[in-house]
């Protein structure tokens, strides 16, 4: 027998008209309306996938943190650890924390105010006991609010302590006091690691690194206290003295790469306003500098230590501009690539590094507050598994560029720049720590993203930067029994480019469940899916990648099955799947054809490892469109989900499935997958 | 009194037990001294403080490897002893502790000079609550067999 599921409207319209009444049930039929999926062929929606709404009432839902910063992959959390194990969904939480926002409010009162025993700080959800004490909404323990807390400095009125800003949102920058900073902040203070070997030279790189730097000197991010400085290295190391006052940049050359020093003790990092003149001058220079280098060899480890001593004293950030194998020197790798094993079904290797030397090099980098950030550029195997690792646990990022050649590729050449323009003008954060703080009962317990774990809850990010994304797997240690809300507060605190100590605090609030219906209904399909990419991604590395897909799979066919038993009144020969979840199989589909997961295609091992730190680094808006990009089709603009540009409607374009049933001759097709249009 | 070969293997290894003991028991410290950062949460921020938890944790995990190899080999060493001294029961109760510590050696990363505890790694709580389980078990066989060699001890001293 069949049932037919009547059409229930839309969730927007359905949450307005209930939006009164908090009922419990007033979003789940929507979201669990079973789906045969063995049958619909149309399950994505013309529109961009929203991200599930938590079920709270109106007034907490207007106050929740955004889910570009703060998303949970199951936005009903399940009431006890069996109840999550019986749903077979990971529980975790995406974040996005130091994004861009246009409308961030900034908060410079003298007094921070914190839980006293768990030291949360304060925040929408927390509840107002009699005007003088709050309760704090992770712990419970009840607080004094200080008498500078009771005057609000917007409405200028007294004793309404719950309309501060603080308490009215849930994304706030607090500007710290000195008792945040036992040191001075620093400075911005940026290196550049040029690679000058002939292959460099050869590839042409060094124009438009050079050129970039010309154009973006003034925008990048600091104050009168910048700091910048360059290396470049082949088969010896170069250093260049731009002391103020010289007539032109001095070029030093250290060959002894064994024992690598520092020729001068300063001026090798030199203020950014003072020596301008010879700064530009360097970099005008740089590019012609090196046309008849005969130099192959690239001595990276060395320079890299030289970097290193160069930035210990006050920290920063290293960028590292590479385009072959290291083969000198201290962390000189070896070819381990099989060109025939690319399209191997069976066991892929050398997914790990090779060597420690980066790793140790990174771990000395992050405690002395400096990120290495790499940008390889090469076209044949790099070893890109080993080099990675400087850029992981330093809290740096990575950008590849297979095939890079400035004119036989000019695609990858305009990629490049546009992304160097991005990345020297981009905001920053220097010597950040992050803290991620659930309700109790809950425990955080693997983190995924480049940083460094420094304790079981805290993070050690030498640089923090708009474009990186976090993941945490969380677990239920206690059943939350008690409560009906929990929630998890993520605080940033780090310097910013003009020296001022600053607290980023994002707070998200979600319901508990104790259903398993309840959960399906909650269940936010994109953040699972990016949740278990990145695991998929660990577990590749080690164990191995046939048992990441295995993973993968099950993971689908768990949860489905687990659903299925729930919800009675199913034929079992069709495959159903809860209105929430519909688009699952679909997505891990695509995620077994990424470049991270594929076998049985030709994939270089470099692209591969690249995938992968991608998927453990990128933010979800961007790994979502890498893993199922969108696809438009422009020349039938529709009328549903049209945008308001200065007052006049736009229509957009329908999202099309990605099947080539959906592509014809006739019609203008576009696609964005995040790093290309 | 017979003072045979059995009876001498079991006084060797239950003096080799105690440091064994001793071992394990080091490795709980060292996983509570990770566990806990005891420091004033503003302290956290210092990014001075950045460094010294770094190469806390670094000198920690370098003691624990250094650990890892004499704890198998005096464990190895005792297997070969039992098998030896044909004690074939006490050879069967340490067999399956034996295999796992094979599987441990032989599954770890395969990064140049890198054992099983890794500073990176080891701060994620899941590794961390694993690590520490284990070390409580073996805490609670290492007392165990403790006793059952001074027993068999005895035993094999009085028995023939």
């Amino acid at each position: 027998m069949i049932h037919i599921w009547k059409q229930y409207p839309g969730v927007n319209q359905l949450s307005s008209s209930l939006g009164g009444l908090s009922l419990q049930h007033s979003q789940q039929p929507e979201s669990l309306r079973p789906v045969n999926l063995t049958q619909d062929r149309n399950i994505l929606p013309v529109s961009s996938v929203p991200a599930p709404v938590p079920n709270l009432n109106s007034d907490l839902r207007k106050l929740n943190c955004s889910p570009d910063s703060f998303r949970c992959t199951l936005t009903n959390i399940p009431q006890t650890q069996a109840l999550l194990n019986k749903a077979k969904l990971p529980l975790g939480l995406l974040l996005h924390p130091f994004r861009d926002l246009t409308q961030l409010p900034v908060i410079t009162s003298s007094t921070i105010v914190r839980c006293r025993s768990c030291r949360t700080y304060i925040n929408p959800f927390v509840s107002f006991i009699d005007q003088r004490r709050w309760k704090c909404n992770l712990c419970y323990r009840v607080n004094d609010v200080p008498e500078e807390f009771m005057y609000n400095p917007l409405t200028r009125s007294y004793g309404e302590p719950h309309k501060r800003p603080e308490v009215q949102n849930s994304t706030v920058e607090f500007i710290a006091s000195s008792d945040y900073m036992l040191r001075p902040p620093q400075p911005a203070v940026y290196l550049f690691v040029l690679d000058v070997s002939h292959n460099a030279v050869e590839a042409g790189y060094l124009t438009i690194v050079c050129q970039s730097l010309l154009e973006n000197l003034d925008k990048l991010p600091g104050d009168s206290r910048t700091r910048i400085g360059f290396i470049t290295f082949d088969s010896t190391v170069q250093f260049y003295n731009l002391q103020e006052g010289l007539s032109q940049p001095q070029m030093l050359i250290v060959s002894d790469i064994d024992d690598i020093f520092l020729p001068t003790p300063d001026s090798l990092l030199v203020n950014l306003h003072e020596s301008k003149e010879l700064i530009k001058d360097l970099l005008n220079a740089l590019p012609n500098m090196f046309t008849n280098t005969r130099e192959t060899h690239s001595a990276l480890g060395p320079a890299l230590q030289a970097a290193f001593k160069l930035m210990s004293p006050t920290g920063g950030r290293i960028s590292v501009f590479q385009t072959q194998l290291p083969s000198l020197g201290a962390g000189l790798l070896h070819s381990r690539e099989d060109p025939n094993q690319r399209s191997s079904t069976k066991v892929v290797q050398h997914l790990g590094p090779a060597t420690d030397f980066y790793k140790k090099l990174a771990l000395d980098c992050s405690g002395q507050q400096t990120a290495v950030d790499l940008f390889l550029l090469s076209s044949q195997y790099s070893d890109l598994a080993s080099l990675a690792c400087m850029s992981k646990y330093s809290a740096g990022c990575i950008y590849y560029y297979p095939s890079f050649h400035c004119s036989h590729n000019p695609a990858q050449a305009e990629k490049f720049q546009k992304d160097l323009k991005r990345y020297l003008t981009r905001k920053i954060g220097f010597e950040a720590v992050m803290r991620i703080r659930c309700t109790k009962g809950l425990s955080i317990h693997t983190f995924h993203g480049n940083f460094f774990v420094r304790s079981t809850d805290l993070l050690s990010l030498a640089n923090v930067n708009p474009d990186a994304g976090f993941a945490v797997q969380m677990s239920i240690e206690e059943s939350l029994t008690d409560t009906s809300l929990v929630c998890f507060q993520t605080a940033l605190l780090y310097t910013s480019s003009k020296g001022e100590r600053r607290i980023r605090v994002h707070t998200l609030c979600l319901p508990v469940v104790s259903s398993l219906a309840d959960v399906y209904a909650g269940a936010d399909v994109q953040a699972v899916v990016c949740l278990l990419a990145n695991m998929a991604v660990d577990r590749s590395v080690s164990s191995s990648l046939s048992d990441a897909r295995d993973a993968l799979v099950n993971a689908v066919v768990d949860s489905l099955a687990a659903y299925m038993s729930t919800a009675s009144n199913l034929q079992q020969s069709m495959l159903m799947a809860p209105n929430s979840l519909k688009l699952f199989p679909l997505y891990i589909l695509a995620l077994l054809k990424q470049k991270a997961f594929r076998t049985g295609m030709s994939t270089r091992l470099d692209d591969r490892v690249y995938a992968m730190c991608q998927m453990k680094s990128q933010p979800l808006v961007h790994l979502m469109k890498m893993i199922h990009p969108n696809l438009y089709r422009i020349d039938k603009l529709i009328d549903e989900s049209t945008i308001h540009v200065n007052d006049r409607v736009v229509p957009q374009p329908p999202l099309q499935k990605l099947s080539a049933e959906k592509l014809t001759r006739e019609g203008a097709f576009l696609m964005d997958c995040g790093s290309s249009l | 009194m017979a003072f045979t070969f059995a009876a001498f293997c079991y006084m060797l290894t239950l003096v080799l037990c105690a440091s064994l003991i001793f071992f394990v028991i080091w490795h709980i410290i060292a996983f509570d001294e990770l566990r806990t950062d005891f420091k004033n949460p503003i302290d956290q921020g210092n990014p001075a403080r950045a460094r010294e938890r770094l190469k806390n944790i670094e000198r920690i995990c370098c003691l624990l490897r250094k650990l890892v190899v004499p704890e198998y080999c005096i464990h190895g060493l005792f297997c070969l002893m039992f098998l030896c001294a044909a004690e074939w029961v006490t050879l069967g109760l340490n067999l399956p502790l034996l295999l796992y510590h094979l599987w441990r050696y032989f599954h770890r990363p395969a990064d140049g000079s890198e054992g099983l505890f890794d500073a990176v790694s080891i701060m994620d709580a899941d590794i961390l609550g694993y690590c520490q389980k284990e070390a409580w078990c073996k805490l609670a066989f290492y007392l165990l067999s403790f006793f059952y060699y001074l027993y068999s001890m005895v035993y094999t001293l009085v028995s023939f």
